[in-house]
């Protein structure tokens, strides 16, 4: 950040209303196609000084920023989802239209424009010069990539295409740094009010019709002396490596079992560290208060709901690590490539993949790195089922009921046992859930209709450090304050649950508190599945995260922590059959009880309606799955396979 | 002209799904639902634009495509309702103008 010259540090609200002048901020819209360069060029403007927001209903991700212009002047930045035009057909267009006519509620009209432009494909890329000038808003030009231009061989002469465009042009490159400060004296002189708009000298075309704003954005670069880079040399030798069809799967193999190990094994020490950390944290906190509500408020309900979230920092922080590096570097693309062929067999595609992969860790990770999906219904797709791959969180559960109720034995001989087979089921029951799922969801509500499947491939390039750093900061903050809030309420609203009402200045048992009498009372609904009401309590207090049903089943057995896990399975023993056993791993494999999944969920679709949707079916398949494998197992164990079908 | 008794039909155009690795030919039509058409001219599908065949996918499906200065990745579905110019025919005019970086 050190080439962002005058961008002192001070961190000040967004809000164009609080201004301390009491005037409104001056507003200042960046627009570009995507892969120009425009985030790169935002966070170097803005550094930290940034807040991510949704646009009002929809799911189109809104980031606001300060750019420090004089001593005691600030500029509103608004970086603008990447667009090819201004035709309203998608979302990210309808917002970046509506953003720059004004009629965006809640966003002021901008008094000026920054527009980047990739000028090593300047023909392609001018074509949104032609809306975008039409706008009459004080414009900015900017050719990014200069560096990449220069290394190969193109030049443009950047007074000549100004005069062109009517435009002050400036040529930079946003990821070393170079020519930033000249659009900071842009903002410096729209913020003063200095700048004039000017009428092109190329007469803009007819905007609606692609061809002559192409052959228009040809004329201005030829007026304006500009020569196209040669190839990108690197980037194919990469990709004749990469896309190399024997070794370009292999390298893509590697690249996932990377990803994989790397959040489910190689965050596990760090969370495990992380969750102990918070225990001692809580308990030495908990030392120095008296007991009682209070106490039992903050530690058992606020503290160890809050840390329930922290501990999945360490996954979700690796996650974007990796998928910054994926995509910064422009290897994202590729591997999309290579899985287009196999997801689209279950009606999705390529850019599905690493966020299903990463939901094998934890969903709530996977669906915020589903924003790499363009497409908004393949997106929505995509996070509907991610939560049935089975995450982390359900694995705690899994070995608990299967440790207790089947008995190891060989099934293929000394490769598998029989409880190994029965993990392992339950993966592909998960996974088959989310085909499909998938499957239904794409031939029915989200149809991706016509717009088929189009990737631009991007040259590679380094990925840099302020960009890695910016995206974790980001994506971290986003995760702590969304979950955070949900769960923090959650966590509260369970607490109060299990220790409401108060006996005598003591809590309840957790059978007579409001927690065990909903489990009494949700009891008809679940017997059917073969669950009492201890279970039921379970079920319930589970609905914050999975894992949390064994500590529960703990307290209501009388033991201390998950410790006792030997007990805790055969006190499970006489509490379950063997049939309401496989229910009770079919509903946990099939149910959306986590609330951070729900809350992530509802940021990024942007309203309560998907995570409603979501919760409802999951929990039905859930119901009507463990009601099936209740019923079978216990068929089976009266009689022959037979005899359960016919009472099926 | 000439008379050939090998294909007594009129052989129907190629597209870009017939181009070969390395291979070059020039854009006539986009056989797509206009919004779609729009959608890959704002990516450089462009009539009278030379687009060439790059690297593909494992399996040969989705191809990647070098068009306009960039390189566009198409599923073979898609690709195949881009239609070829004919070769052989007389050049036509470059209606869409002159790609910049062609």
């Amino acid at each position: 950040m050190s080439e962002c010259h005058g961008s002192p540090a001070g961190v000040a609200s967004l809000d164009p209303r609080d201004d301390a002048s009491g005037v409104r901020p001056h507003v200042i819209a960046i627009v570009g196609p995507p892969n120009s360069g425009k985030s790169t060029l935002f966070n170097r403007l803005t550094g930290l000084r940034q807040k991510v927001a949704n646009f009002p209903g929809v799911t189109v991700e809104q980031h606001t920023g300060r750019a420090r212009v004089e001593a005691d002047r600030e500029v509103m930045l608004v970086d603008l989802p990447g667009v090819y035009s201004l035709e309203a057909r998608s979302e990210d267009e309808r917002v970046t239209r509506d953003v720059l006519y004004g009629e965006m509620p809640g966003v002021p009209r901008p008094d000026a424009v920054l527009l980047i432009l990739d000028c090593t494909n300047l023909g392609r890329h001018l074509i949104l010069a032609a809306p975008i000038l039409s706008l009459r808003l004080p414009t900015l030009v900017i050719l990014n990539m200069a560096d990449d231009l220069a290394a190969r061989g193109g030049k443009v002469d950047v007074p000549l295409l100004a005069a062109q465009l009517g435009a002050p042009v400036a040529l930079i490159s946003a990821f070393t740094g170079e020519g930033v400060d000249r659009v900071f004296q842009y903002i410096q002189g729209t913020a003063a009010g200095r700048i004039k708009v000017k009428a092109p000298l190329m007469e803009l075309p007819v905007l609606q019709d692609i061809p002559k704003c192409r052959t228009w954005a040809a004329r201005v670069g030829e007026k304006a002396h500009y020569h196209a880079p040669a190839p990108p040399v690197w980037t194919r030798r990469l990709d004749s490596v990469f896309l190399h069809p024997l070794f370009g799967p292999l390298i893509f193999l590697v690249v996932v079992v990377a990803v994989f190990q790397t959040i489910f094994s190689g965050a596990r020490p760090i969370m495990d560290g992380l969750q102990i950390a918070i225990q001692s944290a809580g308990a030495w906190f908990g030392s120095l208060l008296p007991t009682g509500l209070v106490k039992s408020l903050l530690i058992d309900g606020v503290w160890s709901g809050v840390g329930s979230v922290v501990v999945f920092l360490p996954q979700i922080l690796l996650l974007f690590l990796f998928i910054g590096i994926l995509e910064d570097s422009g290897y994202l693309a590729r591997a999309a490539l290579i899985a287009d062929r196999t997801m689209r067999r279950f009606g999705l595609q390529g850019k599905s993949f690493i966020p299903l992969l990463s939901a094998y860790a934890c969903a709530v990770p996977a669906i915020m790195a589903t924003r790499t999906i363009e497409n908004k219904r393949d997106r929505i797709a995509t996070i509907m089922i991610a939560p049935f791959m089975t995450c982390s969180a359900r694995l705690p559960v899994y070995t608990l009921i299967i440790a207790a109720f089947i008995r190891e034995r060989p099934v293929l001989g000394p490769f598998l046992g029989s409880q190994s087979a029965a993990l392992l089921s339950l993966y592909v029951l998960g996974f088959l859930a989310a085909v499909m799922t998938a499957r239904v969801l794409k031939s029915s509500v989200l149809k991706s209709g016509q717009e088929p499947f189009m990737l631009e491939m991007p040259p590679y390039r380094w990925p840099t450090l302020t960009s890695l750093g910016l995206r974790l900061v980001d994506r971290s903050l986003i995760f702590l304050k969304r979950a955070g809030t949900v769960i923090l309420v959650v966590a509260v609203v369970l607490w109060c649950l299990a220790n409401v009402p108060y006996h005598n200045g003591h809590p309840p048992k957790i059978e007579d508190s409001v927690a065990g009498m909903i489990g009494h009372g949700i009891e008809p609904l679940i017997a059917p599945l073969g669950f009492n009401w201890k279970i039921g309590i379970g079920l319930i207090s589970s609905l914050a995260a999975r894992e949390v049903i064994i500590g529960t089943l703990g307290t209501i057995y009388g033991m201390e922590g998950t410790s006792q896990s030997v007990g805790l399975q055969q006190a499970l023993h006489s509490e379950l059959s063997l049939g309401g056993a496989v229910a009770l791993l079919v509903f946990f494999a099939f149910a959306m009880q986590c609330m951070s999944t729900m809350a992530v969920v509802r940021r990024e679709t942007g309203g309560l309606k998907w995570p409603i949707i979501q919760f409802s079916y999951m929990t039905a398949l859930a119901w009507g799955g463990g009601f099936l494998a209740y019923h079978i197992i216990r068929a089976m164990s009266a009689g022959s396979f037979l005899q359960a079908l016919f009472r099926l | 002209m000439q008379l050939s008794f090998r294909k007594p039909v009129a052989r129907l155009s190629r597209s870009l799904e017939d181009l070969h690795p390395g291979e070059e030919g020039v854009l006539d039509r986009l056989d797509l639902p206009k919004d779609v058409a729009r959608r890959l001219m704002e990516l450089g599908f462009l009539p009278g634009h030379r687009i060439s065949r790059a690297m593909a996918a494992p399996g040969g499906d989705p191809r990647v495509f070098r068009v306009d200065g960039s390189e566009i990745a198409l599923r073979r579905e898609t690709a195949a309702r881009l239609r070829l110019r004919d070769q052989s025919a007389p050049a036509a005019a470059d209606t869409a103008g002159v790609s910049l970086s062609a």
